[in-house]
């Protein structure tokens, strides 16, 4: 074995080791109950996606990984359980042996359709030699920008960016809508009420 | 046996990973541990495209000085590459997932402080009996006055 493929080899033990810690994160927050517990390891969760991300080359998408989905999401959901509720009910032990019975069996048909995939880390699979190489070999001459996902989402598929950046503003201004403009909650405004007509 | 983990292992692990966040989606009652369970399984399909578009002996999608000829520019146009670089295509759709996804997220939490004002309660078996109860108590208005009964 040259140092090469050994190389090649540990890189992707490291990255099946880094996929385990994601399944043993993801076994816990099925057990817990404390919501606040359940917010900082799907951060957790996100930052070793993010690392994860950058063992496999995309290191673009493991940088939005960590500013989005470890930093944003978190202070997001930390949000929500500040406005709602810290922990969980104890689920009925019953009530899981359907989901569990049904993710084993879409588990089981999944892990068998893997033997039509590609390999790892094939070069000629067909989403590997098909437009992702024409964009490597015309970006230079197209665009003069190194990092070719930069120009793909930025030039050559602008107008799915667009669209994208569309969908963030209409959740904004859903969520805008939903929560209000700094008014108070129903349930505030009751108790003002109530408190204004017991004061004479 | 150790070529198959080697060229199947990671799809193997995303699976496993991509199940726990199914599970995690249909069994929680508690609305805010779904949807945690929702966007984990969200980022695995991440994961898996992201996998998929890894090239062995590459190196990430960002050109290095040999493929940047100078003057390149207006000349041929479909260049030969010097070295590997994996696939930038998933990258590009994944970074655009990821962003939609926290998007989403932030409607369906939303979405959940409004339930939790109007119930008091995020856990959907509470919701569904609060529901029945109002509903039951409107029937019970209804068959007095002479109105159209639900249930």
């Amino acid at each position: 074995m040259s140092s090469e493929v050994m190389g090649e080899a540990s890189l992707s033990i490291i990255g099946v080791l880094l996929l385990c810690l994601l399944f043993v994160m993801g076994v816990a927050i099925a057990r817990l109950r404390n919501l606040f517990a359940i917010v900082i390891l799907s951060g957790i969760y996100s930052l070793v996606c993010a690392a994860w991300y950058i063992l496999v080359d995309a290191v673009d998408v493991g940088f939005t990984e960590a500013a989005v989905g470890a930093g944003m999401s978190t202070v997001v959901l930390l949000g929500a359980i500040l406005l709602t509720s810290r922990t969980a009910k104890p689920e009925r032990r019953l009530a899981r042996l359907g989901p569990f019975a049904v993710c084993v069996a879409a588990g089981a048909l999944l892990i068998y359709a893997t033997a039509d995939l590609p390999a790892v880390g094939d070069a000629g699979s067909p989403a590997n030699a098909g437009v992702g190489l024409t964009y490597l070999k015309i970006n230079w001459a197209d665009t003069g920008v190194p990092n070719v996902v930069t120009s793909v989402l930025a030039s050559y598929r602008g107008f799915d960016t667009l669209g994208e950046t569309v969908v963030v503003f209409i959740a904004g201004l859903a969520v805008v809508l939903l929560l209000g403009f700094g008014e108070r909650a129903l349930g505030e405004t009751l108790r003002k009420r109530k408190k204004e007509d017991e004061t004479p | 046996m150790w070529d198959i983990i080697l060229e199947r292992g990671s799809y193997w692990a995303i699976i496993g990973v991509m199940m726990i966040g199914l599970y995690i989606a249909f069994s929680a009652e508690n609305l805010i541990k779904r949807l945690v369970g929702l966007s984990m399984f969200q980022t695995t399909i991440c994961l898996f495209y992201v996998q998929l578009s890894n090239v062995a002996n590459a190196t990430a999608p960002i050109l290095l000085p040999d493929d940047m000829p100078k003057g390149a520019y207006g000349a041929e146009r479909v260049a030969d590459l010097a070295h590997a670089y994996s696939n930038p295509l998933p990258h590009v759709l994944m970074l655009t997932a990821i962003v939609v996804g926290v998007a989403t997220l932030s409607l369906g939490l939303a979405l959940i402080v409004r339930i939790n004002e109007a119930y008091a309660t995020i856990e959907a078996d509470e919701i569904r009996a609060s529901d029945v109860e109002v509903q039951l108590a409107e029937d019970a208005d209804a068959a007095r006055t002479g109105g159209e009964v639900v249930i």
